[in-house]
């Protein structure tokens, strides 16, 4: 292809994105357009995947039947989400191996509030009101990203975390009204997972390395900071109705700005995690393995029972 | 708390009766939940958690009709949580462990053929709530049975490799299948007052429905065995379910009486 050829086919991409038409896989799309989203989408895929662990550990312990049935179900719609994300990815001209692979390798990221443990019941109501709700305001604006296939995955994903985010505030709320026990046991949780909650929003604006280019492809609409802020400022009166405290003793409200103003984040303690450091990284990453080694057996035989299958019937047709 | 203290009176046996349905459904599914996010494939993990959510869901239908009928104030939890190992009464089949997936195949394939059977004849019981019950369950096992059964056929007919687990898995399990046919007492009364089933006459049935699928799957007929395991109905349970309980009940028994 000509040089010129290849500048008007970016001019009708760019152009696209412009009047707000999605990108579906067959289009043309610039060699980087590409990699930026399969490295994005398949971090979202292998969140969720990595993420059904620190729940998991939950579900054989679950309090009640009723909670039991909903954890089941929650970890359940990760699955899933996992599932339509590595397709959506697909649709970019990868595999699923090459993305497992890159996953196991350690090569590709996942969202590293995964790599802290789920310690008590009350971890389970704080990562559905605190992580899900963080990753709602991280995906909500993902639901009009410009590649379709994405955009789309994003829209079922979002129902389905909002449904978990209410579903792990209610759980929190029914402990803060418990006992004093399961109050202290909800403080403790909120203690734990606040900072690493805002940390979910990624490095300081100026710290941000990917924010300009992906603002411009629509993967990005605010910033890392804007929506940390607004995560801050929706979840406080949430904290208030729940009688407990966030664990942040700089946190109060700023008239003449509108939101909250909160203390400093630990971003060494960020960076030591992102860096595989973290109290679970070891482990998160060695059940993905172990599973995908100890599973590989049994695809190999689901795969060789439909080559049979596909050869006998070719034999009877013939 | 122990069932014990609690008085049934005239619906003691029904209860008890309830319960060994139940607790296979419960323990069983006990099980199925700890492979969540650990499945071979993520096809697999959906569709498994997606057995054990409806193992849940039975176990909550029957728990809720059999707390109704406790004269004393009881609930779903109470029955699921608060036993002691020894007022459970679910089949060893259940709790035998996951040791590989030819074994979570193995154990639900045996089971599932039995459930199936034992809801179908179920529908037909004089007592309304666990015939609407079996009704509604028996949609799902049907589900569960095709599930199963599919994977023994890929897992016998696959690869040389999967031939020896899944075989190994079904000989391990086999000599716990007898005891699903074996009434305990809650169900001799059940069959001769109407609403029970009268699981014997199932065990000629069941064995044709599994040896069909295990010819099919390139596997070895089913042995006759001298020597069957037998128990769980009683109450007495293999050392595995001590172990499952601990982990189920850790929140109820560390934190009595609490709401969650």
């Amino acid at each position: 292809m000509s040089e010129k050829e290849i500048k008007n086919l970016e001019a009708i991409f760019e152009a696209k994105i412009a009047r707000d038409e999605k990108i579906e896989p067959k289009d043309w799309m610039p060699e980087k357009y590409r990699k930026t989203h399969i490295r994005q989408m398949s971090q979202h895929a292998h969140s969720e995947i990595v993420g059904m662990l620190p729940e998991g550990n939950w579900i054989t312990r679950a309090p009640s039947l009723r909670r039991k049935v909903a954890l089941l179900a929650k970890v359940q719609d990760e699955a899933g989400h996992g599932l339509y994300l590595y397709s959506a990815t697909e649709t970019l001209g990868i595999s699923r191996e090459e993305l497992y692979e890159q996953l196991h390798s350690g090569k590709a990221k996942y969202s590293s509030i995964f790599n802290y443990p789920t310690i008590t019941w009350a971890d389970i109501g704080a990562i559905g009101w605190l992580v899900d709700g963080a990753a709602i305001i991280n995906q909500v604006p993902l639901c009009s990203t410009s590649f379709g296939p994405y955009a789309r995955a994003m829209v079922r994903v979002c129902k389905e975390e909002s449904f978990h985010q209410r579903q792990g505030y209610e759980i929190m709320l029914t402990l803060a009204n418990g006992t004093p026990e399961q109050k202290e046991m909800a403080q403790d949780a909120l203690n734990r997972w606040w900072w690493p909650s805002l940390m979910m929003f990624g490095p300081t604006d100026d710290m941000s390395t990917h924010t300009e280019q992906s603002m411009k492809w629509k993967l990005k609409r605010k910033t890392n900071d804007e929506l940390r802020q607004q995560f801050i400022d929706q979840t406080v009166p949430q904290a208030n109705i729940l009688g407990l405290s966030i664990p942040d003793p700089d946190l109060k409200w700023n008239e003449e700005r509108g939101h909250y103003d909160f203390g400093p984040i630990n971003w060494d303690e960020f960076w030591q995690v992102v860096k595989g450091h973290g109290p679970c990284n070891k482990e998160r990453l060695q059940t993905r393995v172990d599973a995908w080694e100890e599973g590989e057996w049994v695809r190999d035989a689901a795969m060789a029972y439909a080559e049979k299958k596909a050869e006998r019937k070719v034999k009877q047709a013939g | 708390m122990s069932l014990r203290k609690h008085d049934f009176r005239e619906n003691g046996d029904k209860i008890d009766y309830i319960l060994t349905i139940a607790d296979n459904s419960l323990i069983l599914g006990q099980r199925m939940g700890e492979l969540t996010g650990h499945g071979p494939t993520l096809e697999v993990d959906i569709a498994c958690t997606n057995i054990a959510l409806d193992l849940f869901g039975q176990v909550r239908s029957y728990f809720q009709y059999a707390a109704q009928l406790a004269e004393k104030s009881c609930t779903e939890d109470d029955l699921a949580f608060l036993r002691t190992e020894r007022e459970y009464k679910n089949v060893l089949l259940v709790e035998q462990p996951n040791t590989n997936f030819a074994y979570v195949i193995a154990k639900q394939f045996l089971f599932d053929h039995y459930h199936f059977l034992f809801l179908n004849e179920l529908q037909n019981s004089n007592d309304a709530t666990l015939s609407a019950i079996a009704k509604k369950s028996i949609k799902e096992v049907s589900y569960h049975k095709r599930f199963s059964s599919d994977w023994v056929l890929r897992l016998g007919d696959g690869t040389s490799v999967s031939k020896e687990k899944i075989q190994k898995a079904i000989n391990d399990l086999w000599p716990f299948t007898q005891e699903l046919f074996e009434p305990n007492e809650p169900e001799e009364k059940a069959i001769d007052l109407g609403y029970g089933v009268d699981i014997a006459k199932l065990q000629e049935e069941y064995k044709q429905a599994v040896e069909k699928v295990l010819i099919e799957a390139t596997l070895e007929e089913l042995p006759v065995l001298e020597f069957y395991q037998r128990g769980g109905k009683k109450g007495i349970h293999s050392e595995h379910m001590g172990y499952l309980l601990s982990d189920m009940q850790y929140m109820q028994r560390t934190y009595p009486g609490m709401k969650w």
